[in-house]
């Protein structure tokens, strides 16, 4: 016999300017469009209460659009209720059904699928197969560990093979380094599989580790669109840029620009940048704290400043340095010639890494 | 895979349910049968041409009743429209107008045509006399009715209500529809029967001259005569709520705040009222209190003078009540003190305050919403209790009883009972509505999912000793009471005779081996079966009504959900009375005729419990994270499928303890029963308290004991069958939504 083997129907996903409004005003998703090619993991990031588990929900069904129009392949689902869409979803308290084993779990959608008995139990077992836990298929939930529950409640998901897979925040149950090893695997199961996938985090180290494309939420509405690179190297704004790992926001102001470069001074300092759209006036420059230069003394071309603490955190030193224009934060990955509270320091940037933005 | 159903064009629900009005229409008898719901020798007596068990179609074509003859249209309406898409506005337009139009038909021509012709003169006028007529509408009218409102519920759903949810939208509309017919539709009914005068006319001078009657407004006790009956039971309302709650709190304060060992003795408290019928503590006052009762006798003895029968009146309903509400006011309070945060307590003395501080200035004030509910809940059941004040109200009228005897007995007046029963409902729904709108946000219980590690600090020693002594007597009062119960059943006449014997059981529970056959000859078994028969059929459908109805408002959104909420919870404040008198003004007359049947003892026991099931179901199903209903929905499953696979497995415990909790009750039930009792049809409790009516009290303890040890099985039953409900629990990391 042939075995049976869990595919992909993976399809897109289209939010035509969708709004979600609970109760009479509070607007939870606000005009919002968003194109989610099939095959691709997209990651809805942001704050809490930014509107993130509200496009999810949306797309899954469990919540209705206000406005707008959602779109799954070609097919217009906005009025069409979980149970009618092709969707599943796996839950941040994985919701596994407490008095059904692992097994009948996992069969559960597909009783609802039209497939008959043996081919469900098939299915059901190809699935657990996936997930490495064939061998607990007659265990009930509660006599699993936080990260085998985890992976039946993705085996459940799987098993339909959906045109759209959901998570929503699904490792934060989890302690740090089984987090690591399960996003590594839904990655891996959705790149082999050529799933669609889209994940709720608030946690941007995992987006940045599993995601094609990253939409970064903001306010009920998308702040930015981008792959992993995009968004660290090339935020559009200051919250962006702040969200996304850390950076220094520094005001500065534009003197000139020349074709694609840009001429900055700030602190009396000048330097040459490129220019992303700016033209002369206020700006601000966001540099990630590992793109700035410290320089023991007083000496050499930079900011003139004073490290006010110095941190020890094991593989690299972090400074927080009084400059002209406030204080910044920089790290270093020399741990061995330390500075000390007081120091006198000259500040640079590296030549790739400084962002101009627009003033806040 | 799945398909969406848009495109779908069957629809086997509402097949079934063209079905079932078809089959009503054309084969069921469309009145109501003599001789009762479940009797089926109409079938051999001129089925279906002889008009009392005629379906509506048969009697249409035989010329008669033809206002029947328009129900057939809303019937064909839906077959035109049967392979059309779910989404097709005419397929849910087609469904709400026959629908509508169905039902309206049906309730019109119900309460329009009576037993005497036209049952308004407007409509005499309006089409000339009528000289034909209609009995209460029976099987056949049942499921036409059904099937319409069906209809209607599909339509609803089919235009998108509620995501088109067709199991939802038709739960919604079956609650409305009962709870309209079998509660709002009786109350009404009374609130008209207080307007109507001899001549069968409307009239508000009669309504306020009944109103502000003297029996009832009355302020004669201030100058030594007798005040109204209204004031009578505000007072006794009041003065029950004070000590209930009093007492409650105080033993709430020894199982939660001392070391008392013994803790388990005192939580069995709370089983008592639930297994005890409520006239019962009053017999056991007679028995110790009585003109012949151990103590009066021993007392006038000791101090030489003739006994009296001051326990009559005011102080025995007192005692009476105090003794049985006391463990619903505990029941209350031990969760109140228990959900008062300990690490509040603990915080408050890391800042200095010693433990009786800290009890006043935050335990105590943390704890007032929950006081205010136990008085309310008291006051509530005070007013509502009829046995005690029937067995010992003495001189001492009170409105639930004065309800009973303006039906009852000589001065049968339906419009003063009516209007009694106003007042009676004003003040139990006025406690209800303050309950729920003052304190129903006020509730400083800090129990959260987190687990608190902290532990409750001891009373301070200044409180807990009058505490300990105060439930040390009542306690003990308390199990006298019922050792007086179990002793009177086995005494041959209390306080003339006292030698042991078994006579009364005898008397009421004798079997005879006859003919390989057993013969119940005891006087006791007649009634006893037919409680055991209509308990048993009320409450499973109390549990269900219950939980479907705890299930829409724990689980969906629908416009208009608080004021469904607000109907449903409503009749636990309508007392048993009320509904007893509602019940008899609106259900003795066609369309629907329902006195002196089992059935409407079975109705009035869903209704009167269905909040008890609703709240548990509440209670439970609050604790299943939504996810797993949101998780069944994403894998495909409809919300009746998540409802019968995921949500009902999961409950099972509170299904159990619902089912044990409705047929206790209803085995206990008196107010109501009272009044819709009828030869065929007599239940334990109204028949014991004909007993007591005839001084027979051995008889009447000894049922009353049998009665006891039955609803203790069922609840023992009901633990140990909990106890081995074994379903596993997600682990403590999987059960926070965090959402």
């Amino acid at each position: 016999m042939k075995k049976l083997e869990i595919s992909s129907k993976a399809t897109s996903v289209s939010f035509q300017n969708v709004s979600k409004i609970f109760g009479k005003d509070v607007r939870a998703v606000d005009n919002v469009s968003l194109d989610i090619q099939a095959g691709t993991l997209v990651t809805l990031l942001g704050p809490s209460g930014c509107g993130k588990t509200t496009m999810l929900r949306m797309i899954a069904g469990l919540e209705m659009a206000s406005q707008g129009r959602i779109l799954i392949g070609d097919t217009d689902v906005t009025g069409l209720p979980a149970t009618d869409r092709d969707v599943s979803m796996v839950f941040q308290s994985y919701a596994l059904f407490p008095h059904m084993s692992v097994i009948e779990n996992v069969s559960y959608g597909l009783k609802f699928s039209g497939f008959n008995k043996k081919e469900t139990l098939d299915r059901a077992i190809a699935g657990l197969e996936l997930v490495g836990l064939d061998k607990f298929a007659e265990r009930l939930p509660s006599e699993l560990s936080g990260g085998q529950q985890q992976r039946v409640a993705v085996a459940r998901a799987l098993v339909l093979e959906p045109q759209v897979l959901l998570f929503d925040e699904p490792l934060s149950n989890l302690d740090a380094k089984l987090r690591r090893q399960m996003r590594e695997e839904i990655r891996e199961l959705q790149q082999n599989l050529g799933l669609t996938v889209v994940y709720v985090t608030h946690d941007q180290e995992e987006a940045l580790a599993v995601s094609d494309t990253i939409v970064v939420m903001r306010n009920a509405s998308i702040a930015q669109i981008g792959t992993p690179r995009e968004l660290y190297d090339a935020p559009s704004d200051a919250f962006v840029a702040d969200f996304i790992g850390e950076a220094n926001l520094i005001p500065c102001s534009v003197e000139s620009v020349s074709g694609e470069t840009a001429t900055v001074s700030l602190a009396g300092f000048r330097q040459q940048l490129p220019a992303r759209g700016r033209s002369a006036g206020p700006a601000v420059l966001a540099v990630r704290p590992s793109r700035m230069v410290i320089q023991p003394g007083a000496e050499g071309g930079g900011v003139r400043a004073t490290v006010q603490k110095a941190t020890y955190v094991g593989s690299r030193m972090e400074y927080t340095v009084a400059a002209p224009f406030g204080s910044v934060f920089v790290t270093v990955e020399d741990v061995d010639a330390v500075l000390a509270p007081g120091d006198a320091v000259t500040l640079g940037f590296r030549d790739r890494g400084p962002v101009l933005l627009p003033p806040a | 895979m799945r398909k969406a159903p848009a495109e779908k064009t069957a629809h086997p629900v509402l097949i079934f349910w063209v079905i079932v009005g078809w089959v009503g229409f054309v084969v069921f008898p469309w009145y109501g049968i003599d001789g009762g719901f479940f009797q089926f020798d109409w079938i051999l007596d001129g089925y279906p041409l002889q008009t009392d068990s005629a379906p509506a179609f048969w009697l249409v074509a035989m010329r008669e009743k033809l206002w029947l003859g328009p129900l057939i249209f809303p019937l064909i309406a839906p077959l035109l429209v049967i392979r059309r898409s779910k989404s097709d506005p005419v397929f849910a337009r087609v469904l709400i107008l026959s629908g509508a139009l169905g039902f309206t038909w049906l309730i019109a021509q119900g309460f329009g045509i009576g037993i005497r012709g036209w049952s308004f003169q407007w409509l005499e006028a309006l089409f000339g006399p009528l000289d034909d007529r209609q009995f209460g509408m029976g099987y056949g009218a049942l499921m036409l009715a059904s099937a319409y409102l069906f209809f209607f519920t599909q339509g609803i759903a089919a235009r998108g209500a509620v995501n088109g949810d067709v199991f939802v939208v038709s739960s919604i509309g079956g609650v409305i529809t009962i709870v309209s017919v079998f509660v709002f539709f009786p109350i009404t009914k009374t609130l008209f029967a207080a307007f109507i005068t001899e001549g069968g006319t409307y009239s508000s001078a009669v309504f306020l001259s009944k109103f502000f009657d003297d029996r009832i407004w009355g302020l004669g006790c201030l100058w030594g005569l007798r005040c109204g009956v209204a004031w009578n039971s505000l007072f006794l309302a009041v003065l029950v709520g004070v000590l209930t709650t009093l007492l409650g709190l105080v033993f709430a304060l020894v199982v939660t705040r001392s070391g008392f060992r013994y803790m388990h003795g005192l939580r069995a408290l709370t089983v008592l009222p639930i297994i005890t019928p409520p006239f019962v503590i009053g017999l056991a006052i007679i028995l110790l209190f009585g003109l012949s009762g151990a103590v009066t006798t021993s007392v006038a003895d000791f101090l030489g003078v003739r006994p009296t029968r001051w326990i009559y009146g005011l102080p025995g309903i007192l005692i009476a009540q105090v003794l049985a509400f006391t463990p619903i006011a505990f029941l209350v309070l031990i969760g109140v003190v228990e959900g008062v945060s300990p690490s509040m307590e603990e915080a408050a003395q890391t800042l200095r305050a010693n433990k009786w501080q800290t009890f006043r200035t935050v335990s105590l004030p943390l704890m007032r919403p929950g006081l205010a509910n136990a008085f309310l809940l008291g006051f509530i059941e005070s007013m509502a209790d009829f046995g005690n004040p029937l067995v010992l109200g003495g001189n001492y009228d009170v409105l639930s009883t004065e309800i009973f005897f303006a039906i009852v007995g000589a001065q049968y007046d339906q419009g003063r009972a009516a209007v009694l029963a106003i007042v009676l409902l004003a003040f139990t729904l006025g406690a209800f509505y303050a309950q729920r709108f003052w304190l129903g946000k006020k509730s400083y219980t800090t129990v959260s999912g987190k687990g608190d590690a902290g532990v409750h600090p001891r009373m301070p020693r200044g409180l807990s000793i009058p505490v300990y002594i105060v439930a040390a007597i009542w306690a003990s009062f308390t199990v006298v009471i019922y050792v007086m119960i179990l002793y009177g059943s086995v005494v041959e006449l209390w306080g003339v005779n006292n030698t042991l014997t078994f006579k009364h059981y005898l008397t009421a529970f004798s079997i005879r081996m006859e003919d390989g056959g057993i013969r119940w000859t005891g006087a006791a078994w007649d009634s006893f079966w037919t409680t055991m028969k209509i308990s048993t059929i009320a409450a499973p459908l109390t549990a269900a009504v219950g939980l479907i109805t705890a299930y829409l408002l724990t689980r969906q959104n629908f416009a208009g959900k608080n004021a469904f909420e607000f109907g449903t919870m409503l009749s636990f404040a309508i007392p048993g009375t009320v509904i007893g008198v509602s019940y008899i003004l609106a259900f003795n007359v066609p369309p629907i005729e329902l006195t002196g049947t089992g059935i409407i003892l079975v109705i009035s026991f869903i209704f009167r419990n269905m909040p008890v099931g609703v709240r548990a179901g509440i209670a439970s199903m609050s604790q299943l994270d939504k996810s797993l209903d949101e998780s069944s929905l994403t894998l495909g499953a409809n919300s009746w499928q998540t409802f019968r696979l995921v949500i009902l497995p999961l409950l099972r415990p509170a299904i159990l303890a619902a089912l044990v909790y409705s047929f206790v009750r209803a085995m206990t039930a008196i107010s109501a029963v009272i009044f819709l009792v009828s030869a065929r049809y007599d239940m334990a409790t109204s028949y014991i308290i004909g007993r007591v009516e005839n001084n027979d009290y051995g008889l009447a303890i000894a049922y009353s004991t049998a009665l006891i040890v039955v609803m203790l099985l069922a609840v023992g039953m009901l633990q140990l069958a909990v106890g081995r409900t074994k379903i596993g629990r997600r682990m403590d990391h999987g059960s926070g939504s965090g959402k």
